[in-house]
């Protein structure tokens, strides 16, 4: 009997060791034995460096992280291709996309020498929490999708997007529903954080009178039964939602299963396949997800939404290494001064750090799948 | 945004709106009824939070996906409920065992070996929440154990290998049909098994804990745990009964959660388990009366606070709510114990 009790115990403090062990590795998937750094005595002495992406690559959102390291992979294959004696490496951090992490990965970001400019964060309420951060260490910074205004509003030279912000999106969302879809009473919801806050924001400010009501729900609510009935109590015939593709799907699936029959829209939080699987083909029909990036090029080697950006956001930091840059400052400037054709579209900033031009898109669900080929342009 | 003003209008202005939030929150509060099952069996048994039962929950809705891969594979269809009925009933039987499976695992693990050295009630609840945490992460790195053993290429479509903490969904989306409506709630087929299966469910255990000779030494362990001891009642049978019982209906919980819901993920376990506890607590813990008639509430509650005071409030409104039977009632609105159940 002891002995029997004793090897369970055995066995139970080995999965948790395990289970600690592997929990351990999640936060730095990334290569992070920089190669003996560079070779000649002429090249950069960021060679051997690495970028660094901070963002979720697990948790509520990350298969959008997921893409967004994809693309800078990508980036980074092709550039080490190139120049073999002078190889940038990637490190991952992985904050869940939650604001409370953030900061500390920030902090052992700014705190590692190798790091010389940051591909990220991912989403708004990260780099709000971090980029006070990343500012005073002067990193360079150039997120591929936190899309919230107020984030370019704080003063913080170092931080960049290759993204449109949400006053275009939710203007171009309010614009498309009230015009293109004909919709007279649209419900607005949103789930409370920074991002769906701003976007959800901004469309109910476009809609003005248009706006037939607005609700708030919480991250990981399942149970929408009280919004629909609020929805279909309003009469309206189109909801928009501010928020990420799970709690989007789960929303479209209660409506339609309540027996609404209005147009259901969302922002880019919501443009990925997991919005269908979650809302299911049926319910998910007919869906309208904006985003304000046009579908990546059929030849582009990442899949998936923000690959295009931070396949572009990556190639800036290289411009810059093969440009002479060598410190944060330097580094810095030639982002500001950057004007070219990447993937994802034309890429210049303004003296906030916002791109000067960007479009709007509108992908649909149609039999079955999201159809990330045929978009519309909306703005 | 507009501020959203105080609406009793949404609720009372009505009869549709009023019946329509009504009978939504009936469906999930029979769901959170079903889980608060686990919490209060235990705890009329052995006066402890069994907090890990929300991962026995979770286990269960992964079980019930599972099941539809292995049976349906992953092209991702709709389905009527009676088109997807045979593979229901299988994966019903699969979130019960799994279920079960994981709940008799914690019994063996986390509470028996504390409970034979007598250690406190408080350990024991550390126990239980370390268990619960380590359930939840050992599902979100399944990829990762896959890995190890070199199967997650051939797993690869229930591992989900690089966004195993991401949502998983059940590939057959069941597709409810409206039978009739109440208010402006159109009832589906879907709403009403998920309704009477949870009442037949709450009264099968609630008779079996009465009448059968199980459920007496259930009862007289509750009552009074030596004395059942020296009238030959096997406590430790007792107690693994217990968490069988628990982990039993949960997977049936979970099951009719993944037909409502369609998808789960491995911390789906966490909010439904806070709400289950506290309709446990709301019935009277360790009252199995009590947890039907406290998820019942709460679902209510919930879904009536959602439209006065807006979604973003309804978890102020039930816990309010809590508070407020708590001071009125201590015991909770049956406070009953299991032990005083008469047969």
């Amino acid at each position: 009997m002891i002995r029997s009790s004793k090897r369970w115990q055995a066995l139970a403090l080995t999965a948790v060791a395990g289970l600690a062990l592997s929990a351990c590795g999640t936060t730095d998937d990334g290569g992070s034995d920089s190669s003996g750094g560079g070779g000649d005595a002429g090249a950069s002495p960021l060679c051997g460096k690495s970028l660094a992406f901070l963002g979720a690559l697990t948790g509520d959102a990350g298969a959008l992280g997921q893409n967004m390291v994809g693309g800078i992979q990508l980036a980074l294959d092709e550039y080490n291709k190139d120049n073999a004696d002078c190889k940038i490496e990637l490190k991952t951090f992985d904050s869940q996309g939650s604001p409370d992490t953030a900061p500390g990965l920030a902090t052992q970001i700014v705190n590692d020498d190798d790091i010389f400019g940051l591909v990220g964060p991912g989403f708004s309420g990260e780099s709000l929490a971090t980029g006070k951060t990343f500012f005073e260490a002067g990193l360079p910074s150039i997120s591929p999708s936190a899309t919230n205004v107020t984030i370019t509003d704080q003063g913080w030279t170092t931080w960049h997007r290759v993204i449109g912000n949400d006053d275009a999106q939710g203007t171009a969302d309010a614009t498309y529903l009230t015009e293109k879809a004909g919709a007279s009473k649209v419900y607005v919801v949103d789930d409370g954080q920074d991002y769906s806050k701003g976007l959800a924001g901004k469309v109910s400010e476009v809609l003005g009178d248009a706006q037939a009501g607005s609700d708030q729900i919480s991250v990981g609510q399942t149970d929408m039964s009280a919004v629909v009935t609020s929805v279909k109590a309003a009469d309206a015939d189109a909801v928009f939602y501010g928020g990420y593709y799970t709690e989007a799907g789960l929303l479209a699936k209660a409506l339609r299963q309540g027996g609404w029959k209005g147009t259901f829209m969302s922002g880019d939080g919501s443009e990925d396949p997991a919005f269908v699987e979650v809302a299911g083909p049926a319910a998910a029909e007919g869906a309208v997800l904006s985003a304000p990036a046009a579908p990546a090029p059929s030849d582009f080697g990442a899949t998936g939404l923000y690959a295009t950006q931070a396949y572009d956001a990556t190639n800036i930091f290289l411009a810059a290494l093969e440009d002479g840059a060598e410190t944060g400052e330097e580094i810095n400037t030639f982002i500001g001064s950057y004007n070219e054709d990447g993937v994802s579209g034309p890429i210049s900033f303004d003296d906030k750090g916002d791109i000067e031009s960007s479009s709007i898109y509108a992908y649909f669900v149609k039999d079955g799948e999201l159809d990330l080929e045929n978009p519309e342009q909306i703005q | 945004m507009k501020e959203r003003p105080l609406d009793f209008g949404a609720l009372f202005g009505s009869f549709d709106n009023f019946m329509s939030y009504t009978a939504g929150g009936l469906v999930f509060g029979a769901i959170y009824a079903l889980i608060a099952l686990g919490y209060t069996m235990v705890y009329g048994v052995l006066q402890l939070i069994n907090f890990a039962h929300s991962e026995v929950f979770m286990y269960g809705t992964f079980a019930v996906a599972w099941t539809f891969v292995f049976l349906h594979g992953t092209g991702r269809v709709n389905q009527s409920l009676g088109e997807a009925l045979p593979v229901l009933l299988a994966a019903l039987v699969a979130a019960m065992i799994v279920s079960a499976a994981i709940a008799l695992l914690l019994e063996r693990l986390a509470y028996r070996p504390l409970i034979k050295k007598g250690a406190p009630k408080l350990i024991a609840l550390i126990s239980a929440i370390g268990a619960s945490f380590a359930l939840a992460e050992a599902m979100g790195l399944r990829d990762r154990f896959a890995s190890w053993v070199g199967l997650d290429d051939n797993l690869k479509n229930y591992v989900v290998p690089g966004k195993a903490r991401d949502v998983y969904s059940n590939p057959v989306s069941i597709q409810p049909k409206g039978l009739f409506d109440i208010g402006g709630y159109s009832v589906t087929d879907v709403d009403l098994v998920v309704l009477f299966a949870a009442l037949a469910m709450m009264v099968a255990l609630d008779q079996f804990v009465r009448r059968t000779r199980f459920g007496r030494a259930i009862r007289a362990t509750a009552q009074d745990p030596e004395s059942a001891a020296l009238m030959g009642v096997n406590s430790t049978r007792v107690v693994q009964l217990t968490f069988l019982i628990g982990g039993l209906m949960a997977g049936a919980a979970a099951t009719l959660y993944m037909m409502k819901i369609g998808s789960t993920r491995q911390n789906a376990g966490f909010i439904l388990g806070v709400k289950a506890f506290t309709a446990a607590v709301m019935g009277g813990i360790g009252n199995l009366r009590g947890a039907l008639l406290g998820g019942l509430v709460l679902g209510v509650m919930e879904n009536w606070g959602s439209a006065v005071f807006g979604s973003e409030w309804k978890d102020v409104v039930a816990f309010v709510l809590l508070v407020l039977i708590l001071l009125v009632r201590p015991s909770g609105l049956l406070g009953e114990s299991l032990g005083k159940a008469r047969a």
